[in-house]
Order: structure tokens, then C-alpha cells, then sequence
């Protein structure tokens, strides 16, 4: 049966900035959010970046969050914006021209802290042939811009920021977001793909400019299908090598999937057994590159 | 009271009435129980009463995943306990859990899918000294360096400034009584000690007896003013009245001992309050409360706004003023005028920044 379901893209500009004043109900992957704001950047980052995503029905949401103006002197003459769940404040307030970057942070910090009925791991993760690669992160090693060229190269999407594993069946499901890219990076993709599609920048913020790539169609259309592990791979960019991988020990890579989680060890004994039975059904490499091409082609040849 | 707030106490009374909410019903449950830091406690009620099926299946995600974090927090204080022990087993002096920790390490029934703060311990006055000179070998270091910080708890406290541990980053609240040196009310530690009950398994470590365990969790909830987690300490309350007040002579000897430690007050709050809002049944218990005039009623409204302080959208008009009445209350029944202005003031004006955090 076929869901009669309305699109962020269904609404009319009217209808949507409506909704957002009144909280709308946006469905990404396991989660709803009601997101309620009145800002012009929350406004145009959801109309083009989130034009796939499903609006919700459910009467319960899982998260309430809402970017607003903070009351206080600085709206007059350098306007700023503070991302609320659920009405506590967990960050400072952010300029107002990085109102969207300051939802997309919030929302993850809503599935870092509260999401414990899955293993949560700082990585990014693609689907291609019904196997899942997940890529961990370690801060500039080029995850996100080698996970947005996959994405816009035939591999699924699952998650550019958190991979979500089941704990009870292991499997990874799709949170379905944007992928957030940064300074370099963006122009290295935008040159790659020149149909890819981006929301607006945001300058000068704590990991300078970022900017957020529209998921494709595949990616929202397929949000509820979950994936088995196939390999995890740590990528690392490094000027003027070939692109070449590398057997990682199981071992290793256990340890530094478990330093890289949100919640391991609030998950105590479930967390082990979960990651445990990731790791072991996964193919373990680091990953050289310099050029993206020679990535893809790498990647395509693990998937063949 | 409004609605929301009403909904959240009989899910917390009869946890079987969760069956019967409607989704609209549970988005806001979801939020108000985890604010008031009591979704994990709905949680296990919902197993414990066979309710769990019959839950809507994203509150089965948000309950599963807040057990998990109850259940974490348990293990953390187990560990810490542990450590403290360690610590502190050479001692010849008993080293009382207070609170959640003793909840924990005695298995007691509001230790149940319950969210901690700090771990707070009890000591004898005069071996304070050896008692930090000791955990500071182990690792626990002070955070409150700041002159005026030191004076106000050393002089006038009836704890130490908290102490951080440097790796673990845990906090321990050191006290040696339970009661501010200044309060109106006076009990005598060394009362306290004289009916301690030996934690199981550890040479020095000890919880309050039975009934003081109840009177220090109603001093704590109505005179210390954190009612942030006023529900959540109710909930306590409820918890260990029903488990002790079954025990035959129990009224009797809490009653007797309210009246030792000068703390009938704070038990006619308790009871007051915990069968008003949690219908906690009273049997004998009622006598303690029958005979004295009934609670004021603008002191049972403040109260009412404390308990429903956990999220803004059980507040009832008039919250913000009875929080800020609420809160000069606990100061007034902290400190004797002539010390609490300057230290309002102090508070007010000297550290600005402190004040507002």
C-alpha cells in the first residue's frame, strides 16, 4: 500500500513558512522533528535542501526543537539566533545568518544525546548492492567530502555525520540528512558534480565556512530501508599518493569505532556485544587518496 | 494544576493508565517525564505492570533508550562507591551514603530506573579533615577555591565545597550533618549515627537508618529549595514510605524520631504532599499529620508550583513568582536574617555571572 504522503516540495512557500511558525513535522530517517522557527535561513535551507523529505502525520515527534531570535540587546544591531530543544538552550547563541547550520547541529545533538535505542558512531555510511560501508571520522581526514562524492557517484546515502546500528539485528539504518561540508570541500565538490545541490553558506563559523549538500531522491526515497555492514574504511587524504588500501586489524578498528561513540558506554554490555558483531561482520581498511576519481574507482572495484 | 502535569502524576500513580493515552497525549508525557528526569522511571513501571505492548512505538524507542541511561548511571555509582571505599576503608569512622547513592548500594526501591547527581556522603564532624586529606590522595580536588566561597561553607554549610575527581570527573558533595549549621531547624549529627544500617559487602560503609532515610530526603526536598528535582524526590519519598510504613511499629518509631532530630516539620510536608500528589496510601501514618493544623495553604500552592517547576508547560499561572518565593524561602530557612542579606547581596552584586548561571 502506498502512503499518501506530502512532500516539503508540495507546500506552497505560504503553507510552509506557516507551518514552520506553527512547528512542522519534518520525517528523517527513524526520526520526526517539529521544527518551529521564523528565520528566513531556516526557511530556504528546508525548502531546498529538505524538498524530498516526507512531512509527518504522527502525533508523536521525537524531537521539539526551534531556532529563535534570543531576547536580548545584540537583535538590534548584530541579530542572533539559539537553537532550543524541547525549550533548554544546549548551545550559545550563534549569529542569525547561521541559523540553518545552527538546526542541522542541533538536530544532531538531539540524536547524539537522546538516541540510545540504537549504537550510535561517529561515521559516515553508503550503500551500494545492498552492502554498507561506513567511513569513521577523524577530523580533516576528508570523510565528508569523499562520502558526498560517493553519494552524488551511485552509492546510497545513509548518514554523513551518524551511523545508527540496530541493537538488536546489528543492521545500519539511514538518518537521511544533508551532508555538511566544509571550507575546501565545498568547492571540490561543487567542481565534481556541477548539478549538485547546495543551501546557502554560512562564514565564519566555529569550523569556518560550511555549507549543506542536498541528499539525493534514492537517499529520502529509501530512508526506512536498513543495510548490513560490509566494510569499514578509514579514509585519509594525502597529497600526491595512489589511492590504496590497506588490511586494518578487527581488533584496532573495534577500539577506535568504540572511542568514537556517543553512547558505547551508556549502552554497557548491549554497546559491546552490538559493535562486537558490527566489527566481525566487516572488512576493516585504511584508505590513501589524493585524487577523487582514483577513490571512486577504488570503492567501485570493493562493491563490484 | 493543569492537565499535563495531572497526566504525568497518574502515569507515576498507575502506571497501567499509561494503556489508555492517546499519541497527542504522549508527545507531551515523553518531554514532562524526561525533564522531570522520571521517563526511565515510567519505563520500568511500564515493563513491571505488562503495559509495554501496548505503548506507541517511537515512546518504546525514547523509553528504551532512557533505561539504558538509569541503568548506566547505576553501574557509574556502584563503580564510584567503589572507589570511595577504597579511598576510605582505612578510616576507623563510618562513611554514610546519602540519598541516591545509598538507594543504590542498599537495593532500595527508589533506586529503580532513578536519574543521580552528585554522590553525597555523611561523616563525623571532627574527622573531616582526615576525610578530604584522604580523598584528595585519591584524586577527588575542590572546585570552589574563591575566599567567600570557602568561608560560606565552612563556617556556615553543613557540607564542604564539592569535590571534583580529576580523571573521572565525578563529584562528590562531602556533608557533616544534614542540615545547614544556620537552619532554623537543629538536628544533631551525631544522632543520626547512632542508627546507621551497614551496607553489605564494604567494611566502613553505612546508610541512614529506615526512618531517617525518609526524614532526610523530606528535609532535603522541602528546605534545601532544588526543585528542579522536587517530583523526582517526591517520588522517592513515595517509594520508601511504601516500602517502610508496611513494618509493624513503623508510624510510631518515625514519629519518635521526627521529634529527636527536630524534623516533624519536614515529615508533615512530606506526607502531606506525597499523598496529595502520589496518593501514597497513609494507614497509621495519618495520626503523625491528623493531630497538628493542617499546611497553610499558600505554603501547599508554593509547593505545588515546585513539584510542576520540571517543564514550563505544567507550570500554572503565577509559577514564576511562587519559584522566586520558593527561593527565598529556602534561604530564609537556611540562614538568620543577619547573615542571609549580606549573602543575597553578596550573590547579587559580587558575582554577577555566578548568579545568573
Amino acid at each position: 500500500m502506498i502512503r499518501d504522503v506530502t512532500r516539503i516540495r508540495d507546500l506552497s512557500d505560504q503553507e510552509l513558512t506557516h507551518r514552520l511558525a506553527q512547528g512542522l513535522d519534518l520525517e528523517t530517517g527513524p526520526f520526526v522533528f517539529h521544527i518551529q522557527s521564523r528565520e528566513s535561513a531556516v526557511f530556504n535551507g528546508i525548502r531546498r535542501i529538505y524538498a524530498d523529505f516526507p512531512v509527518s502525520t504522527e502525533a508523536v515527534r521525537d524531537f521539539h526543537v526551534r531556532v529563535r531570535r534570543p531576547t536580548n540587546l545584540r537583535r538590534w544591531y548584530h541579530p542572533q539566533v539559539v537553537f532550543e530543544h524541547d525549550r533548554q538552550s544546549p548551545f550559545k547563541p550563534l549569529p542569525a545568518n547561521h541559523a540553518f547550520a545552527s538546526l542541522e547541529w542541533g538536530m544532531n545533538w538531539c540524536i547524539a544525546g537522546y538516541a540510545h535505542q540504537y549504537l550510535t558512531l561517529h561515521a559516515a555510511v553508503l550503500e551500494r548492492n545492498g552492502r554498507a560501508v561506513m567511513l569513521p571520522g577523524e577530523p580533516g581526514a576528508g570523510k565528508s567530502t569523499l562520502t558526498a562524492a560517493l553519494s552524488l557517484s551511485g552509492w546510497r546515502l545513509l548518514t554523513d555525520e551518524t551511523a545508527l546500528v540496530d541493537l538488536d539485528t546489528g543492521e545500519l539504518w539511514p538518518m537521511a540528512r544533508p551532508i555538511n561540508l566544509k571550507n575546501n570541500s565545498i568547492d571540490i565538490i561543487q567542481a565534481f558534480a556541477h548539478d549538485a545541490v547546495f543551501g546557502d553558506k554560512a562564514f565564519d563559523t566555529h569550523k569556518g565556512t560550511v555549507a549543506h549538500l542536498k541528499p539525493s531522491q534514492e537517499t529520502v526515497l529509501r530512508m526506512h530501508e536498513p543495510c548490513r555492514i560490509g566494510w569499514v574504511i578509514f579514509p585519509r587524504w594525502q597529497a600526491d599518493s595512489p589511492a590504496r588500501l590497506t588490511r586494518r586489524p578487527r581488533a584496532d578498528t573495534f577500539v577506535f569505532a568504540a572511542e568514537n561513540s556517543f553512547n558505547y558506554s551508556i549502552l554497557g554490555e548491549t554497546g559491546f556485544r552490538t559493535l562486537e558483531g558490527l566489527i566481525r561482520a566487516a572488512d576493516c581498511y585504511d584508505f590513501q587518496y589524493s585524487h577523487l576519481d582514483e577513490a571512486l574507482s577504488t570503492f567501485e572495484s570493493l562493491s563490484a | 494544576m493543569n492537565a499535563a502535569f495531572q497526566r504525568l502524576l497518574t502515569a507515576l500513580q498507575r502506571p497501567e493508565s499509561m494503556a489508555t493515552l492517546t499519541d497527542t497525549e504522549w508527545d507531551a508525557l515523553l518531554r514532562h517525564s524526561r525533564s522531570a528526569s522520571l521517563l526511565s522511571r515510567l519505563a520500568l513501571a511500564a515493563r513491571d505492570c505488562r503495559g509495554w505492548d501496548a505503548l506507541p512505538p517511537r515512546v518504546r524507542q525514547h523509553m528504551r533508550a532512557a533505561t539504558f541511561v538509569a541503568e548506566r548511571q547505576i553501574r557509574a555509582v556502584r563503580w564510584e562507591v567503589h572507589k570511595l571505599h577504597e579511598a576510605l576503608q582505612h578510616l576507623d569512622i563510618p562513611i554514610v551514603l546519602l540519598k541516591g547513592a545509598a538507594y543504590v548500594m542498599d537495593d532500595l526501591p527508589p533506586a529503580h530506573g532513578r536519574l543521580f547527581g552528585d554522590i553525597d556522603l555523611l561523616v563525623p564532624r571532627t574527622h573531616l579533615g582526615e576525610v578530604e586529606m584522604r580523598l584528595r590522595l585519591h584524586g577527588w580536588h575542590g572546585t570552589h577555591h574563591d575566599a567567600y566561597d570557602q568561608r560560606y561553607y565552612r563556617n556556615w554549610m553543613h557540607e564542604i565545597p564539592p569535590i571534583t575527581h580529576i580523571t573521572r570527573g565525578s563529584t562528590l558533595d562531602v556533608h557533616h550533618n544534614i542540615l545547614p549549621l544556620t537552619a532554623r531547624l537543629k538536628p544533631q549529627a551525631s544522632d543520626l549515627f547512632t542508627a546507621l544500617h551497614p551496607i553489605p559487602g564494604y567494611r566502613n560503609l553505612y546508610r541512614l537508618g529506615d526512618a531517617d532515610l525518609i526524614l532526610h530526603s523530606a528535609t532535603h526536598l522541602f528546605h534545601e529549595g532544588e526543585w528542579a528535582h522536587g517530583l523526582r524526590d517526591l517520588v522517592d519519598l513515595d517509594a520508601l514510605l511504601r516500602r517502610f510504613a508496611v513494618e509493624p511499629g513503623f508510624t510510631q518509631k518515625l514519629y519518635t524520631r521526627a521529634n529527636t532530630l527536630d524534623l516533624l516539620k519536614p515529615l508533615q510536608y512530606a506526607l502531606h504532599c506525597t499523598q496529595a500528589l502520589l496518593n501514597t496510601p497513609l494507614n497509621e501514618l495519618g495520626l503523625i499529620t491528623s493531630n497538628k493544623p493542617r499546611l497553610h495553604t499558600l505554603t501547599q500552592q508554593l509547593f505545588m508550583h515546585g513539584f510542576a517547576s520540571a517543564h514550563p508547560d505544567l507550570n500554572a499561572p503565577g509559577a514564576r513568582l511562587a519559584l522566586f518565593a520558593l527561593y527565598l524561602r529556602s534561604h530564609w530557612l537556611r540562614m538568620p536574617p543577619h547573615l542571609l542579606l549580606p549573602h543575597l547581596l553578596h550573590k547579587a552584586l559580587a558575582r554577577p555571572k555566578v548568579a545568573k548561571a
